[in-house]
């Protein structure tokens, strides 16, 4: 297995684009904490930065990585290797690579300046976004052998994830705003790793003070362990899901 | 040693194989030939396993060929177009290609990197390299582990006259050790002091497979590209 992830590895680093990703992510936390004289504000800025930027990173790089690697790809095939090995031996390559990126880049000014729980439940949930972003990427790789309509796909799933998907939701609320939606919205956020991640984490800060009575339901499910470890299991199930979908059809493509 | 079951393919519309039977023997060297968009190739790669076929089954030594990868450690492949990581260099990829098959590693034949003179550009990335060249690194990559089947796609084309004639002494040489080989060409008139065996394709459908010699004496030709012409004539007349 780990002889074709070593290749997988050199073959990314060789790019120099993580290595950028994870420069960029330090400057963007070091600066952030800097500006900020509260720790608590830095984190709240560098959350909404993490969020939007990690997800972007992790899919359209993957993607694209996917799609170059396509001689790689049928090289391998024609060799004694199972295509699992093959395919998984990418997913472990990239995500190795982006979550180091993110745990070099943020994680290590996060622990610096918020040497806490929080710090270190926002670095570990950072580098499962950017694991489940990999496995989402190669679903869309998969799917389609035409190039621009994969890193099409790729685009538009993102744009769900990051924006339209909170549109949607708000739009339910003020459409449902009679009834009690508090609870079902917990389940339906489980619906958007983004959403999820930003709710584990707010609800650690202060913060979650202003979200109102939703906040408070919130706060009483995912405040406790039970609810932390669940949102947790629900974030590996994003990775677990896309991945065995991806991998059922590569094993049935042909090249 | 290759037996293949009534395999069909399909894609979209197009049917690429139609129930197709086939039995290869080692020792023999088969030539798979058939007009342009034939399905030779998609034949070829789903002996390889890059194609699925829809139904049907293709046996490696007796054993089903589905859900196993053991048995291409016994096959070197070389594509029609060969496509390789555009940012290794050919060393890096002759390395590489060594470490993905460590259970061949007592085993390896790099005559060809000698009689190819690539020995002499280890450091030119793959992207870099002329077509030819690139059809020289197939090649060399076919032969490097000593496979017990050869499957050769095109092996020739796009080789300078010199390369062209190394190659095919090289084929005869690995033919004589008793291996099976499999090769598709358009240039019969190469093909005719190699090959023992053909197999005609049209349109996905086998017409026939037979000894070269009976082909000889069916047709009267001793060229095997007047012999193919000849049967090819019929065909048509017969539709």
């Amino acid at each position: 297995m780990n002889k074709v992830i070593k290749y997988v590895v050199i073959d990314i680093l060789r790019s120099k684009i993580v290595l950028a990703y994870t420069f960029i992510l330090f400057i963007i936390s070091f600066s952030v904490f800097s500006l900020e004289d509260n720790t608590a504000k830095g984190l709240l800025s560098l959350l909404n930065l993490v969020l939007f930027i990690v997800p972007l990173v992790s899919i359209i790089f993957s993607t694209i990585y996917v799609y170059n690697s396509s001689e790689f790809i049928e090289l391998l095939l024609s060799q004694p290797l199972r295509r699992k090995q093959i395919w998984l031996s990418l997913f472990y390559g990239l995500s190795a690579s982006l979550s180091l990126a993110f745990l070099i880049g943020a994680g290590v000014p996060l622990l610096i300046y918020e040497p806490t729980v929080t710090g270190l439940i926002m670095a570990i949930v950072g580098s499962l976004l950017s694991v489940i972003f990999v496995a989402i990427a190669l679903l869309a790789a998969v799917s389609s052998r035409d190039k621009a309509k994969g890193i099409g796909v790729s685009i538009l799933l993102w744009l769900y994830f990051a924006l339209i998907f909170d549109g949607l939701i708000l739009f339910l609320l003020f459409q449902f705003s009679d009834y009690p939606l508090e609870k079902p919205m917990m389940v339906i956020s489980g619906f958007n790793p983004i959403d999820l991640s930003r709710i584990v984490i707010l609800l650690r800060l202060d913060v979650s003070a202003l979200m109102g009575y939703t906040g408070a339901v919130f706060k009483d499910f995912f405040g406790t362990n039970v609810g932390f470890v669940t949102a947790l299991s629900v974030l590996v199930l994003w990775v677990i899901v896309p991945l065995k979908l991806s991998l059922a059809k590569f094993k049935r493509k042909d090249l | 040693m290759i037996i293949a079951k009534n395999i069909s393919k399909h894609f979209g519309k197009l049917v690429a194989l139609d129930s197709i039977n086939i039995t290869c023997n080692a020792g023999e060297c088969i030539a798979l030939i058939g007009p342009n968009g034939s399905e030779k190739t998609t034949f070829i790669k789903s002996i390889l396993g890059l194609v699925v076929p829809d139904s049907g089954d293709i046996l490696f030594n007796n054993k089903t060929i589905s859900k196993n990868w053991m048995y291409r450690s016994q096959i070197g492949y070389m594509p029609q177009i060969g496509r390789y990581p555009d940012n290794m260099t050919i060393g890096q990829l002759i390395k590489m290609m060594k470490d993905i098959r460590r259970e061949n590693k007592n085993n390896i034949d790099e005559e060809l990197l000698y009689s190819f003179q690539l020995d002499k550009m280890l450091d030119k990335r793959m992207r870099t390299l002329s077509g030819g060249t690139r059809q020289k690194v197939s090649a060399l990559f076919a032969f490097l582990f000593n496979a017990e089947v050869l499957i050769l796609d095109e092996p020739t084309a796009g080789l300078d006259p010199l390369a062209a004639e190394i190659l095919r002494e090289k084929i005869i040489k690995e033919k004589q050790k008793g291996k099976l080989v499999l090769i598709t060409s358009h240039v019969l008139s190469e093909l005719d002091d190699i090959v023992t065996q053909i197999i005609y394709i049209q349109d996905g459908k086998l017409i026939f497979h037979k000894d070269i010699e009976v082909l000889r004496t069916e047709t009267g030709e001793q060229k095997l590209s007047k012999a193919i012409a000849n049967v090819m004539a019929k065909t048509l007349i017969n539709e």
